[in-house]
């Protein structure tokens, strides 16, 4: 997984990769020529007595020493900058997935997660890759080139280095191994501790309301001991490989000295070898060290790559349009409307035509479908409304329109063209919403009212504001238009956001708008006045209303009434009142809440 | 010039000051740290003398060739000397690695509580201003950065300490003129990392500062991306989100290759220091000042020197990272907290009411006929509070509610209702006047036994991840099953519950998204029914919630409001109708106030309101005027 990952991305710098790798094998080699000139020193110059030779040795180790820095600081740069690179590559990716999500998937991983794996995850893979190009290109050429140099000094003490290298290789498995699944848990616990402080950061005001700190600082406390002991056991192996290896290279150094001794001792071997023996063995330990410096990190790099993978490879449930209508889509003027409905038969569908065939929807794995059998048409320049018991699906149906999830069963069209025939960027661009969480961006109102309309100018602006009813408290604002919004809206009233939300849905010219429980935080007064002025301003576009309030939809021309999921009566209010039993109930229990003293 | 000079030796005494502070942190685990430098230093002792002996060794070989006569037995005993030593200080080192593997564990386990406890007391007004996801970025990815840095500074930082110090007192025994030579490295060092350090330490802030930064924007991306869809705003948020995470690239890369310098320029002063001491060493055989052993000796110790030389130098970019981290952890630690609690005459007396509060509940369940008044007189004197300084939200307010009276708070949307609450709860502090609860200024009751006496339902209604009967248990701890489904039952949150494949175990999670709107709000309702507190807050409590199931619910808040003093912000002038006493705000500031009655025969703001909600309603009322 990370292989692959980290191959994928580094393939796209391969020219650079390619000059890493060649610099630290002159930096490598220039490290490893060293000791062989020391040798040199002692062999030709001290035992020989020769002065000028030993200067002139010594003034090639200069010159070496020199080549050294510089390849290895130009390789550090080049480094630096790929691995960055790649972190910033693999945010990108992330963040167009995540895009591409439906709220399906989003909820599947959890906001928290999601984020985790964008920030905390990808440093690990940065972190890796910095290493890895610091050290992992050095660490083997080092490594083998240790070998080589000690092999062609002696070969029969070679030997010991021959015996150490598999010991070592079998420890490093075993610890690498058993800390892959303790990293992968401490990144989920990780998630874990976002997640509570993120509720933590939400509800602050729930939790002090009902003096649940303690209750928290327990919960998170549980969270923060369950991550602490992961990381523990994870520490502890780490801290247990370095002394492991330490001793076995060592050990092997004191073995070379007693068979090196015995070797020089019976004229087999020269005595400047015996140093340089030292000297490469210490060589080979530093990059035994240094490779498992990466192997330690590699671990935690692995699980997060892990993570990453899965929502990289993660398909979107609602994509772009479905394989079997994709002409359709791919010139949608040119071609007529394909017949997607029954009533296709009286020419072209006007564009903000909604319609609802037998249309069902369920969680997977739910028993009882959330909607089922919803047939419905809602034609431009009317109101359709949506009523209901809490629960009863209102909003999962309007959130149909838009695929922010698709049906389980039925059709359902705009302009005559199914949704799931339709770009989803060309489908979105066709409705203007106002959901039911007014969810605003921290900013200034008027970058959120301009999420809607982008190029609307400050007047066009006040126009929407006024339309929403919110003209009067946006003036009221110190900075006006360029009030500070904090994230969510947290610093508006309920209804100021549902009005903030109104006046970004209207921004935006659709033919078809949604409003999803838009009205259930204002005021009569607001509530009468808003449809009043939305009225003239939505007159010609097609309506979807979920309401609460009777006296919301009143003047709809079509009321749905929903119960369980199923669309159990539709008609005017006057023909609902008159026919349809669940109607009448929720008209009078408004009623007997609004009437009865 | 001068004063930019001195600002950035202001800023580098923050950094030292940030790093000061961290080390303190280690306090609590100071046993543990004096084993790890005990174990070092055992470790660096070994490690330093076994290439001593080592040297030694090579000295009875060199003998052998050059005077023809072979220890074996002296080359055995050294060498068996050696691999003690070797032995020895890889225990010391694993001892050492495992100690401090718990004292930073245990570190970074405190530095996370300290956080998740700063949010417990900072005001509500912080969280307003401050970025979620850059408060959560400080939280997690920066105490982890914090303690990943530690754990490798603690060990490799005293390790190289001790390994310098100790490899300079073996040369300078064993040579002091090469140890002046090499000592010569240690101020070029010294320069070279100060250098560098100071062009770099900017470019950490940034980088830890510009992840916070994208922290948010992926927070609230992914938070409220179905509104970045339907408004086809995915480019934009993507231009956003590639800003910050450029400016995050250009950072982390910058910070990264002018601190990657440091090293290999340690590595050449380290080699050039090498060749000194092996030239002048040769010189110095040549002269017959020194046996070849020890030169292969000092040479092995100018490594031993220069190479924790070269790796502080290494370290350096995490010293620095780790300060970086640090400091945005500490700045959240430190932002300003609400006023602490007074203390001790008036906690006495708010306790009381508390305790009162609590007498009611429990009363609730036989009778409140006989009971002594119950608590709950609440009276606003002259309330003046603003969000931001200039601009009151509410001003003067002035009104007073006797206990078991409903009061509601009507008025249009943005008039200050919800604020009103949330002082009374001290969410918010006020800019003048006072709140007293039963006469006693709530400003001088400790903030939680003021809130003991509330139960709540706010207009965004808040569940956490957790079965939905965690989430009502919320509201009183160690509730029994029994008083959990009779909550929920009154709530009609069983109703809902019972559809559900899992029932009351149900998880919620992220921000209960499988619920609509409107059975969140019943579930927090069941919550503070729980709860049973003195005094009931409904803030919109019902807004979402169809009509039929809002009228049982009234139904049922009626038997939980008795003898309570309650607050009701509602829409529904009707919900208010029955009200003791309606307050009717506008601008932020009280209106009108009396009840019904009085208000419709006055003929102002609140009678408009009415008639205009009611304008235009006769048809229906006529047609099921019969039923009622």
């Amino acid at each position: 997984m990370l292989l692959s990952l980290m191959g994928r991305l580094l393939v796209a710098h391969r020219m650079t990769v390619l000059a890493i790798i060649c610099l630290q094998l002159v930096q490598t080699t220039a490290n490893l020529m060293l000791p062989t000139l020391n040798a040199a020193i002692i062999d030709d110059g001290i035992v020989a007595g020769d002065t000028p030779a030993i200067l002139r040795l010594g003034a090639w180790m200069a010159g070496v020493a020199a080549l050294q820095v510089g390849t290895a600081i130009a390789a550090g740069y080049l480094g630096a900058v790929v691995a960055m690179r790649v972190g910033r590559e693999l945010r990108e990716e992330l963040f167009a997935k995540v895009q591409t999500f439906s709220s399906q998937e989003v909820g599947v991983f959890g906001a928290p997660s999601l984020v985790t794996r964008a920030t905390n995850d990808v440093t690990q893979i940065q972190n890796l890759t910095v290493l890895v190009f610091t050290m992992l290109v050095a660490a083997p050429a080092s490594f083998i080139g240790g070998i080589v140099l000690a092999v062609r000094q002696d070969l029969p003490l070679s030997g010991i280095v021959m015996a150490v290298i598999p010991v070592l290789a079998g420890l490093m498995l075993l610890i690498v191994r058993r800390l892959i699944p303790l990293y992968r848990r401490g990144q989920e616990l990780i998630d874990r501790i976002s997640r509570v402080l993120r509720e933590q950061i939400v509800g602050a005001n729930v939790i002090r309301g009902f003096v649940r700190q303690e209750h928290e600082i327990r919960r998170f406390d549980a969270a923060n001991r369950d991550l602490t002991r992961n990381n523990l056991d994870s520490a502890l192996l780490v801290a247990g490989m370095n002394p492991m290896i330490m001793v076995v290279v060592n050990l092997s150094s004191v073995a070379v000295v007693w068979f090196g001794g015995h070797r020089i001792q019976s004229g087999q071997m020269r005595l400047g070898a015996l140093t340089a023996f030292i000297a490469y063995i210490l060589q080979i330990l530093i990059a035994i060290m240094m490779a498992m410096y990466v192997f330690t990190t590699a671990p935690r790099a692995a699980a997060c790559a892990e993570r990453i993978q899965v929502v990289l490879d993660t398909e979107p449930s609602i994509g772009g349009p479905e394989p079997g209508t994709a002409l359709s889509a791919a010139s949608p003027q040119k071609l007529p409307p394909p017949e997607q409905a029954p009533r296709s038969g009286r020419g072209p569908v006007p564009e903000g035509a909604v319609e609802f065939h037998d249309v069902a929807f369920a969680y997977p794995g739910a028993e009882a479908p959330v909607l089922s059998g919803v047939t419905f048409t809602a034609a431009p320049g009317t109101t359709t409304a949506v009523i209901g018991a809490t629960g009863s699906g209102k909003s999962t149906l309007l959130n149909l329109l838009p695929r922010f999830l698709d049906p389980t069963a039925g059709s359902i069209s705009i302009g005559g063209r199914g949704t799931r025939s339709l770009p989803l960027a060309e489908l979105r661009g066709l409705i203007s919403m106002v959901p039911q969480h007014s969810y605003l961006f921290s900013g200034t109102l008027a970058e959120n009212l301009r999420v809607g309309g982008p190029d609307a100018s400050d007047a066009e602006l006040w126009q929407a504001l006024e339309t929403a009813q919110a003209g009067d408290f946006v003036r009221d604002l110190p900075g006006g238009l360029d009030a500070p919004v904090s994230q969510g809206g947290t610093n508006y009233s309920g209804g100021q956001r549902q009005r903030l939300c109104i006046a970004r849905a209207l921004l935006r010219p659709a033919p078809v708008y949604l409003f999803d429980d838009s009205f259930s935080a204002l005021d009569y007064g607001t509530d009468e006045r808003l449809r009043a002025a939305l009225e003239p301003a939505l007159r010609a576009a097609t309506v979807l209303v979920v309401a609460e309030r009777v006296s919301t939809i009143e003047e709809a021309d079509l009321i749905l009434v929903l119960e369980d999921g199923r669309l159990v009566a539709k008609g005017t209010h006057q023909e609902l009142m008159e026919s349809s039993r669940t109607y009448q109930e929720i008209a009078a229990s408004q009623l007997v809440l609004e009437e009865t003293p | 010039m001068s004063a930019d000079v001195a600002a950035r030796g202001g800023t580098a005494a923050a950094k030292w000051r940030t790093a000061g502070r961290l080390l303190r942190l280690l306090k609590p685990v100071r046993r543990r740290m004096a084993g790890v430098v005990a174990a070092t230093c055992a470790f660096a002792a070994l490690n330093v003398a076994a290439p001593k002996y080592l040297g030694d060794a090579t000295d009875v070989v060199v003998q052998s060739v050059v005077g023809g006569t072979f220890d074996e037995q002296r080359l055995g005993r050294l060498l068996l000397a050696v691999a003690l030593m070797y032995l020895g200080a890889s225990l010391f080192s694993w001892i050492q690695g495992a100690l401090t593997a718990t004292a930073v564990q245990r570190l970074g386990y405190g530095l996370r509580a300290a956080v998740e406890q700063k949010l417990h007391v900072l005001p509500s007004s912080h969280f307003d201003d401050q970025h979620r996801g850059d408060v959560l970025s400080r939280a997690t990815n920066d105490v982890d950065n914090v303690s990943q840095a530690l754990n490798q500074l603690l060990n490799q930082l005293i390790m190289s300490v001790l390994m310098l110090t100790g490899a300079l007192a073996m040369m300078l025994w064993l040579s002091p003129l090469l140890a002046v030579i090499a000592l010569a490295s240690v101020p070029v060092s010294t320069l070279i990392t100060v250098l560098v350090a100071r062009r770099s330490q900017a470019h950490f802030t940034e980088q830890w500062a510009s992840t916070g930064e994208l922290n948010a924007h992926l927070e609230e991306f992914f938070t409220g991306h179905e509104v970045v869809k339907v408004f086809g705003r995915q480019e934009a948020a993507a231009a956003t989100f590639g800003e910050s995470n450029t400016r995050l690239f250009r950072a982390a890369s910058s910070a990264q290759y002018v601190s990657g310098v440091v090293q290999p320029l340690m590595i050449f002063v380290s080699n050039l220091n090498y060749i000194a001491v092996a030239v002048i060493g040769a010189l110095q055989v040549a002269a017959g000042s020194m046996t070849i052993g020890g030169v292969q000796a000092f040479i092995q110790f100018s490594r031993l020197f220069s190479q924790p030389m070269g790796q502080i130098g290494g370290m350096l970019n995490l010293m620095q990272s780790c300060v970086a981290s640090a400091e945005r952890v500490f700045a959240l630690l430190d932002a300003p907290e609400i006023p602490a609690d007074a203390a001790e005459p008036a906690a006495g007396a708010a306790r009381a009411v508390a305790v009162r509060a609590a007498d009611v509940c429990a009363a609730d369940a036989e009778s409140a006929a006989a009971e002594p008044g119950p608590p709950g007189r609440v009276s606003f004197e002259g309330a003046t509070f603003g969000y931001s300084p200039g601009a009151p939200v509410v001003e003067d307010l002035s009104f007073t509610v006797e206990p078991g009276q409903i009061v509601a708070i009507v008025g249009p949307t943005g008039a200050g209702k919800t604020t009103v609450v949330n002082l009374l709860m001290r969410f918010y502090e006020l800019d003048a006047g006072r709140i007293t609860v039963d006469g006693i200024d709530i400003a001088e009751m400790p903030r939680d036994a003021l809130r003991s006496a509330f139960g709540t339902v706010m207009q965004d209604a808040w569940l956490f991840t957790g079965s939905i009967r965690e989430n009502i248990e919320y509201g009183r701890p160690g509730a029994s099953d029994g008083e959990i489904i009779a909550a929920a039952q009154a709530s009609h949150v069983d109703q809902f519950v019972r559809s559900l494949p899992a029932g009351y175990a149900t998880m919620l999670g992220n921000d209960g998204d499988s619920l609509s709107r409107g059975q969140r709000q019943l579930i927090s309702i069941a919550r503070a029914q729980l709860a049973g507190r003195g005094v009931l807050i409904l803030d919109e409590a019902t807004s979402s919630v169809d009509s039929r199931t809002e009228a049982q619910i009234r139904q049922a808040m009626a038997r939980l409001r008795q003898g309570r003093t309650s607050f009701v912000i509602a829409h529904r002038l009707s919900t208010v109708r029955d009200a003791d006493l309606i307050l009717v705000m506008d601008h932020g500031r009280i209106v009108e106030q009396g009840n019904h009655q009085e208000l419709m025969a006055g003929g102002g703001f609140y009678a408009a309101l009415y008639r205009a909600q009611f304008a235009g309603r006769e048809q229906p009322e006529s047609v099921l005027e019969p039923e009622l």
